[in-house]
């Protein structure tokens, strides 16, 4: 099971982050050309980038690179060099309509076809920082075979609602519709980054939310929350124990024939047997919770 | 009726050899007298000391160097030493640092001839690599250095000690005064074993001064000077604490191994060594030990403000301190009376009747290059130039029941693991685990340690896969050229010869 | 590609390295600084020259201060700045490889 808890921003310009990035072992890495990197140095970050995605050093971890908006003269660059690159995911920051993520899909089969790349191998994400990106979110997640995932930003977001970042009810409709809409079109969803890098208590407050909330995971600006993370969303022992129980419950109900799955004298449905071998799934992936 | 006892004549024979009383000072005049006050041992000058105590060319002296990059006795010495105009002297001080450059000049013109150290580093070590002395310098461990003095080798006839508060007498320890460097661990050796001892103090307070690290009955002479060191320079270089999130990660991951390697239990001992890493490896730590419900008993070394941290939430008994590397754990030294200054003879030294080392559990050691049979260099860096120090190294990896060596896979673009190290400083046959930020090797003489280890978990890989994996990243080294003239050699901990250091190549 | 004017790229920064790249009439004048010259200085020179020549690059002086940089790094760099000094934007990909 390939899970995507995490997603670190590694600045595209910075060569130290860019070679040892990989370290803290995130689910994702996203190099980021857009809002890290200074407009004199884009074309430098792109040719890093480029040179470090053909590195071997990632294998193992999803290469995500965030370009810079299409309608700038940077985007179609970062583009070609994320693509021939070998990125296996480029995320479109400020998403607004269905339309971007097409243009994207035709730029990016584009240069596939050139570089000889299979077609169809590089997936995108789309980023929703607007008011009219969340309310459009549905129609950008099925806007594209590609998308295998969508994600709040919530920086820009909240300026365009004219709020500001707080307790997280600034965030609570975005939240929801994105996602919403992610689940709706069966991809992936990831919450806002958590800035404040010494507050570990509220960092972990706000990844129980938006993990009871149903998110796969989150962006993330430091490598130190990335283990507070996957220890956050590691099953713990006692979920554990119960979905082994209820998929041998659901393997003897098989064996037996029954069309009814019982545990301890309760009946159980089909979608609790689903839900079971997810977190049995995750807890081989990613190992049990320590408290 | 004084008449009527001659002694001497009653013993007949048997006299032979004695001498009769002749006054209750005729051979201690400086018990009564005009200068018969306290004060006989302090002299005016480090010129004047020098005179007193002899000193000749050719001769041995020695410092310690517990305000590390701080020290202003060494160089001070050596200068006044110069300029009386003595030459062909060895010098041998516990060791040497950055700061001690200016001594150069006077190696060039034949002050110092001869070198005994744990280390060098910055200038001083470059010199020395570039073929600066005609004689070998001898590397040393800690407790290497001690077993060299038992054995005769290095004999110390003047050793200048010093400190920043220090009695009429010579009582003196490392918590008084103004400049602090906490336990005079180095210090106290050169005190036991020197023919002469000449303490340099910033200030002279009123006798007695207590505790008595450096006692009255080994001090000759007593020199007041502007300043011996700067405290808030100890912790440069070698000891600092981190929030580099790669240094924090392999801190981790020690912290882990600690846990997980079959010697974490209530009432073990550890000593966590001073790195970036290391230090920050005592927070991680305080969690599992509380989770756990262990507490260490001891812990050994050079102490530091995480590990005093420890021991004041009562997660460690008693702190064992060889070297102060803080102020907070010279405070400590100061206040808590489970905080113990031992020498470095107590300390490490093999042919003691007991070294602390030999009964440590756990100790956390960083390493500048370690190869594919674990060899350990901790001297040279990667340019094949003197960089670094033996320190406690070889005696705590041979004394612990488990070494664990600590580092990052590749220092920019300059790998860790080797094939084979630059120069081998501890032998691999005395490293258990290597931790990396690109996982855990385990040495293969420690089965049961790997089994452990997997068993929690842990990323352990044969240590090949780490060099493969440093190269990979890197590219393969080109091989360092050395010239064939031997700059120094590595002592082992019990005197035997276990590398050379050669001329690197212009 | 020709250099037309002098131009900069990377940090002194651990792990980067700084190139300053200049037009000139004579032939390709590399001087490389580097940390860790003993080990891999054989190996920046040649990946130095390998860009140069994909680039097209045959006039100038390349002055390079290296932190102990990654391969990849030193060709990202290099790229920059003699695109930039070649007032080149246009990326011709195969060239960059």
């Amino acid at each position: 099971m390939k899970l995507r808890r995490s997603m670190l921003f590694v600045p595209g310009a910075n060569a130290a982050s860019l070679s040892t990035a990989f370290l803290f072992r995130p689910d994702a890495v996203m190099f980021d050309l857009e809002d890290a990197v200074s407009l004199r140095e884009k074309d430098a970050a792109r040719l890093l980038v480029f040179h470090t995605l053909q590195q071997p050093l990632y294998d193992g971890i999803e290469r995500v690179v965030r370009i810079n908006p299409l309608d700038t003269p940077f985007g179609r660059d970062d583009l070609e060099a994320s693509v021939r690159g070998g990125a296996d995911t480029i995320r479109l920051p400020k998403t607004d309509t269905p339309e971007q993520v097409q243009e994207l899909e035709a730029a990016v089969e584009e240069i596939e076809r050139d570089c000889g790349r299979a077609v169809g191998s590089t997936h995108l994400m789309a980023a929703i920082e607007s008011a009219s990106g969340v309310v459009n979110a549905l129609a950008i997640a099925q806007a594209s075979p590609r998308i295998t995932g969508i994600a709040l930003a919530g920086f820009d977001y909240v300026m365009d609602m004219q709020t500001e970042r707080g307790d997280g009810t600034e965030l609570f409709y975005a939240r929801c519709a994105v996602l919403h809409a992610a689940r709706a079109a069966r991809i992936d969803a990831f919450d806002v980054v958590f800035s404040n890098l010494d507050d570990e208590e509220g960092f972990l407050k706000e990844v129980a939310l938006i993990k009871k909330l149903g998110f796969n995971g989150k962006s993330l600006i430091n490598p130190r929350q990335i283990e507070l993370l996957h220890n956050a969303y590691a099953p713990t022992q006692e979920e554990v124990d119960y979905a082994k129980r209820v998929v041998a419950a659901a393997k003897k109900a098989e064996k037996q024939g029954l069309g009814v799955i019982a545990l301890g004298g309760k009946m159980i449905d089909g979608p609790v047997v689903d839900n079971a071998r997810r977190v049995l799934d995750k807890a081989a992936a990613s190992g049990l919770r320590k408290e | 009726m004084a008449s009527k006892r001659n002694p001497m004549a009653a013993l007949g024979e048997h006299a032979e050899g004695l001498e009769p009383f002749a006054g209750f000072n005729a051979k201690a005049p400086f018990i009564t007298g005009p200068k018969a006050d306290g004060d006989r041992k302090i002299v005016e000058s480090v010129e004047e000391a020098v005179r007193r105590v002899g000193l000749k060319d050719g001769m041995t002296i020695s410092f310690h160097h517990a305000f590390r990059e701080g020290d202003k006795v060494i160089n001070l010495v050596v200068e006044t030493l110069a300029r009386m105009g003595f030459k062909d002297l060895t010098l041998a001080p516990s060791s040497l640092l950055g700061a001690n450059a200016a001594i150069i000049p006077h190696i060039e013109s034949g002050v110092i001839t001869k070198l005994y150290t744990s280390g060098l580093r910055g200038k001083l070590g470059e010199a020395i690599s570039n073929g600066l002395m005609d004689t070998p310098v001898t590397f040393h461990s800690h407790g290497g250095r001690v077993a060299l003095i038992d054995k005769g080798e290095i004999k110390i006839d003047v050793a200048f000690l010093g400190v920043s508060a220090c009695d009429p007498f010579g009582n003196a320890n490392g918590t008084s005064g103004r400049s602090w460097c906490g336990s005079l661990g180095y210090a106290m050796v050169d005190a036991m074993h020197a023919d002469k001892v000449v303490m340099l103090t910033e200030e002279v307070v009123p006798f007695p001064n207590t505790p008595a690290s450096i006692r009255q009955d080994q001090v000759d002479w007593v020199v007041q000077v502007e300043e011996v060191g700067d405290p808030a320079k100890i912790s440069v270089g070698a000891a600092r604490a981190t929030t580099n999130p790669r240094e924090l990660l392999i801190a981790r991951l020690c912290a882990e191994v600690m846990e997980h390697a079959g010697y974490f239990e209530d009432g073990f001992s550890m000593q966590t060594g001073t790195g970036g890493s290391s230090t920050a490896t005592s927070r991680f730590l305080e969690r599992r030990m509380r989770e756990k419900g262990i507490k260490a008993a001891w812990a050994l070394g050079g102490q530091t403000g995480g590990m005093v941290d420890l021991h004041q939430k009562g997660l460690i008994d008693t702190l064992i301190d060889t070297q102060s590397f803080d102020a907070v754990a010279a405070r400590s030294l100061a206040e808590s009376p489970k905080h113990m200054e031992i020498s470095t003879h107590f300390y490490a030294n093999p042919f003691s009747k007991g070294a602390v080392v030999d009964r440590l559990d756990m100790v956390i050691l960083s390493a500048l290059e370690i190869d594919l049979d674990f060899n350990v260099n901790v001297l040279t860096g990667s340019d094949g130039v003197v960089r670094g120090a033996v320190g406690g190294h070889a005696d705590t990896a041979a004394g612990a029941n488990l070494s664990i060596v600590v580092g990052p896979l590749l220092r920019t673009r300059i790998p860790t693991v080797v094939e084979s190290v630059t120069t081998r400083v501890t032998p691999g046959e005395t490293v258990g685990v290597l931790v990396t930020d690109h996982g855990i090797a385990v040495n293969p003489n420690r089965p049961d340690v790997a089994e452990r280890l997997k068993a929690a978990n842990l990323p352990v890989v044969p240590i090949e896969d780490l060099y493969r994996k440093a190269i990979a990243i890197s590219g393969k080294p080109e091989p360092l050229h050395f010239l064939d003239k031997v700059v120094g050699h590595v002592r082992y901990r019990d005197g035997s010869v276990i590398d050379t250091v050669r001329q690197i190549a212009p | 590609m020709e250099l037309k004017q002098e131009a900069l790229a990377g940090t002194l920064e651990s792990s980067d390295l700084f190139i300053r790249v200049s037009p000139s009439e004579d032939p390709l004048e590399i001087a490389i600084e580097s940390e860790v010259i003993h080990q891999f200085g054989e190996q920046i020179r040649a990946t130095v020259e390998e860009v140069l020549a994909h680039l097209g690059v045959t006039r100038g002086v390349i002055v390079i201060q290296d932190k102990g940089a990654l391969d990849c790094t030193i060709r990202a760099r290099l790229q920059a700045a003699v695109m930039r000094a070649a007032g080149e934007t246009k990326m011709d990909w195969e060239a960059l490889k």
